[in-house]
């Protein structure tokens, strides 16, 4: 009996553990929770085969013509069966371009979170373990960076590399600023969650333990504390990366964003806004819709991530 | 007539994994001005039938049957609104935490008086006139200034005097006390229970309470009602249900209370509580974990602190003469030889868990030096130097809740000191080593794939024993190792480490404010009081003739459990 036990296999043990798991079972248990995760895995998963789902391909310059520019949707009078919500001003598929669009926004959202994080949750780990004079000076950093919003270091990053770079390299990196820019303006939520559970942390005993063990410091920050602090870094993250898809919307509806060879959704909404009064409201209702799906399905589901984790944190 | 009546009360408290019986069948009778003491251990269902009594059991808990009355009025079935009037008025309560059970916004004076102004209409004149009477019975000197004071400014004992008083201003006819000294120093303990037993006679009060201390109920119940797993098992007068219980789990609860009078050689009848998996037998001295050859032998203590000294700074400030220093450990000398179990006692802040942090390596000393097996630690400085060192002495903490690591499986957190001091070579052996250790601290192999949480305190600090072990160490620090847990379990882990002592020869630093803990423990102790040892002496010579004044003070304040007895 006892050797059955251990001889239990690691994926039914994990099985079971995931069964046993409470947020595991108030996910089962939420309907938001539920439709908001199948929404967002939807949204991710047609932008990921876009290029397989989507008719078109919207980047390449040479399949586009003119005569096709501003179809309605297929359902209206005038509309085109080959264009299923209507075409923009340079007859691209509007479609299309909202699939690849939501590709090039959710991957800046990604990956600038990710960079966030290990920064945030880096400086946060070091600052709240360390302490003294090395937390003082990362702590004060955080607040000079507080006071300037995510907009205006994307917009005075946009402005340097402007400048820096030839005009035509600067449509090319322009997807790296705005990572950059919303990764670096994002660290400081990370670190200062980090840090104060870090300093809650590191008085219990399990820590003592392992400095009385011998333990270098390294060992005890990694093995230690950082499982025991990764919890509520990761709801933020599925906040900030709502937070970062709006930035990013918002930089490239500003025109300092993507350009519009290669758009997000923040660049189409932008596009079809010159065209909403002359009647051609597909052009930025369509990707503005999905711009919402995107945002709203991660926030709901980053809501009930933050109840079920811990209801009094954050 | 009685005058609280719980008759067959069955508390529910339904959850996911199946419904929770937390208390099942559960009758007693509470008389006019007698004290019934309701004993039991954590998770017992004591403190549900409190709040089953007050009507406020916790949410999603709720009676599934049973009635209780009240002067022979059902009160377990009126509404919310109806239940709030009784609450206070007829029924007082005292909670265990004084800090938390007054309003640190309100002066004294209001919150008694909106009580009193509430349940008894009186003007507000009056009331307070009444209000300075009751803390004046409740022995506040000085009521009529102190009334206007705000919670702080009141001690610990003091606030759980107003804690009472509030208990106590609409003249109710019952009192239930839930841990009401628990939170309390021991001093401060016995004037407590004295003032609360003098009130109930006087007042013709009936009082329940509920208490987890055999010591709190020898000194004030008139009888007392033992629970088991959310069951009566046993009621009756005090005196004969300690002095000759019936019920096999009362016998073994009593056993496993430490005696202050005398020591013996281990706890009986202790068996009864947990089922921990017998202790499997290993033969320790042709076992890996035996094999201590390579530490030098050394002849003289083990542990000599020579003027160690620890100063915090509580309040910083750029110039030195601004700052202010806290001396939680002053020059403090002993020796420690080897094979022995040597004992500190003292009250919280007289820096006993200090010393045990400086020993082994926690807080970095600011005066004195620390000398093991003949090396000077604390002229060590890198951890190189430093680490074969620690390795000989671990230690066993006191929160089990606290000091493992929730996030890591019981067998890595055994591992990790063997494989971070590469005492063997590889993974399969430290594991079988990781597995013999659980079985040496009566867990067995079964908790390895387990997470912490998953097990009770007592199982906890088996699983911090286990570890401290796991380096092959000759000297261990037991900072509380037993505070945090019920009487019974308390014995159990004290069988263990003195088993393990006998079976290893480890010396051990065995730091305690439970004087008959330490005498069941240790063969020589020092007695600590605000940073400093005041007298260190052989245990038996300490408990039969105390020398300084301040252990005299502390001897007498020992629970009279079993003295009253012999």
């Amino acid at each position: 009996m006892e050797n059955q036990e251990i001889e239990r296999g690691r994926i039914a043990d994990f099985l079971h553990r995931l069964n046993d798991n409470d947020i595991w079972w108030s996910f089962w248990h939420s309907p938001v929770a539920v439709l908001s995760a199948a929404l967002a895995l939807f949204m991710i998963f047609i932008s990921v085969f876009a290029s397989v789902i989507a008719p078109f391909n919207p980047f390449d310059l040479a399949s586009l013509d003119l005569m096709d520019s501003s179809l309605p949707p297929v359902w209206q009078s005038g509309g085109d069966p080959r264009f299923l919500l209507g075409t923009d001003d340079q007859g691209r598929d509007i479609l299309s371009t909202i699939l690849y669009g939501s590709r090039i926004s959710l991957l800046v959202g990604f990956v600038s979170v990710i960079f966030s994080l290990i920064l945030g949750v880096g400086l946060g780990l070091i600052s709240g373990y360390v302490g003294g004079r090395t937390d003082a000076i990362i702590m004060r950093i955080a607040d000079v960076q507080l006071s300037f919003p995510a907009i205006l270091i994307a917009l005075l990053l946009d402005g340097v590399a402007r400048t820096l770079l030839p005009k035509d390299v600067h449509s090319e990196i322009a997807i790296y600023v705005m990572i950059f820019a919303i990764a670096v303006s994002g660290w400081v939520q990370y670190a200062r969650t980090v840090r104060s559970m870090v300093m809650t942390e590191k008085v219990k005993e399990y820590v003592q333990a392992g400095q009385v063990i011998g333990l270098g410091q390294f060992t005890i920050m990694w093995r230690h504390i950082l499982p025991n602090v990764i919890g509520p870094v990761f709801v933020i993250g599925t906040l900030h990366l709502a937070l970062a898809i709006i930035i990013e919307a918002t930089l490239s509806f500003l025109g300092v964003g993507l350009p519009p060879t290669t758009p997000s959704l923040g660049t189409l909404i932008r596009i079809g806004n010159e065209y909403l009064f002359s009647g051609e409201w597909w052009i930025t209702i369509f990707p503005g819709a999905a711009l919402v799906a995107i945002a709203l399905s991660v926030n709901l589901f980053g809501d009930w991530l933050r109840d079920a984790i811990n209801p009094k944190l954050l | 007539m009685s005058q609280l009546q719980i008759e067959n009360l069955t508390v529910e408290f339904p959850s996911r994994k199946g419904d929770f019986i937390a208390v099942q069948d559960f009758s007693i009778e509470l008389q006019a001005g007698e004290i019934l003491g309701v004993v039991g251990e954590s998770g017992a269902g004591k403190s549900t039938v409190g709040n089953a009594v007050i009507g406020l059991l916790q949410k999603p808990g709720h009676m599934i049957g049973g009635t209780i009355s009240l002067d022979g009025e059902r009160i377990d079935d009126l509404d919310e609104e109806i239940m709030r009037a009784i609450r206070g008025k007829r029924i007082g309560m005292i909670f265990q935490d004084p800090l938390t059970s007054l309003n640190p916004i309100e002066t004294i004076a209001n919150q008694l008086i909106e009580t009193i102004v509430l349940h008894l209409k009186l003007s507000k004149a009056d009331a307070r006139k009444k209000a300075v009477d009751l803390l004046d019975q409740v022995g506040i000197p000085d009521p009529s200034v102190r009334i206007d004071q705000y919670p702080h400014q009141f001690s610990g004992g003091m606030r759980q005097r107003v804690v009472i008083a509030l208990a106590l201003c609409a003249d109710p006819e019952v009192i239930i006390a839930d841990e009401p000294t628990t939170a309390l120093d021991v001093s401060v303990q016995a004037q407590i229970l004295d003032l609360m037993r003098g009130l109930c006679r006087e007042r013709n009060v009936g009082m329940i309470l509920i208490t987890h201390d055999m010591g709190v109920i020898a000194e004030v119940t008139d009888r007392v009602a033992v629970m088991y797993r959310g069951k009566l098992v046993e009621i009756g007068e005090t005196a004969q249900v300690l002095g000759s219980p019936k019920h096999d789990y009362t016998k073994s609860l009593i056993s496993a209370v430490p005696r202050p009078d005398k020591r013996i050689n281990r706890f009986p009848l202790v068996t009864y509580i947990e089922d921990v998996g017998e202790r499997k037998e290993v033969d320790i001295a042709n076992h890996w974990l035996g094999q201590t050859q390579d530490y030098a032998d050394f002849d003289g203590p083990l542990l000599k602190l020579t003027d160690l000294s620890m100063r915090f700074i509580t309040k910083h400030s750029i110039f030195p003469s601004k700052r202010i220093y806290l001396d939680a450990v002053k020059k403090v000398n002993f020796d420690i030889k080897s094979g022995e179990v040597f004992g500190i006692v003292g009250e919280s802040g007289s820096g006993k868990s200090t010393i045990a942090r400086m020993v082994t390596g926690i807080y970095k000393p600011t005066g004195g030096k620390i000398e093991f097996a003949g090396a000077d630690l604390t002229a060590m400085t890198t951890a190189k130097e430093i680490n074969p060192w620690r390795r000989q002495m671990q230690m066993v903490f006191q929160d089990p809740f606290s000091s493992l690591n929730g996030r890591m499986r019981v067998e890595d957190i055994i591992a990790e000191p063997i494989q971070f001091h590469k005492q063997v070579s590889t993974n399969a052996e430290c594991y079988a080593i990781v597995h013999d250790l659980l079985d040496i601290v009566g867990l067995g192999k079964v908790a390895a794939r387990k997470f912490p949480h998953e097990f009770s305190g007592g199982q906890r600090q088996r699983i911090s024993i286990a570890r401290a072990l796991a380096t092959r160490p000759r000297f261990l620090v037991c900072d509380e190792p037993t505070s945090a847990l019920d009487v019974s379990i308390q014995a159990q882990v004290l069988n263990l480490l003195k088993d393990l002592q006998e079976e290893m020869g480890l010396t051990m630093m065995f730091i305690s404010h439970d004087l008959p803990v330490i005498r069941q423990m240790c063969d020589r102790v020092a007695v600590m009081r605000n940073g400093e040892i005041c007298e260190i002496a052989e245990t038996e010579d300490l408990f039969n003739n105390p020398k300084h004044e301040y252990s005299q003070h502390l001897l007498s304040l020992m629970p009279k459990f079993f003295m009253d007895k012999n």
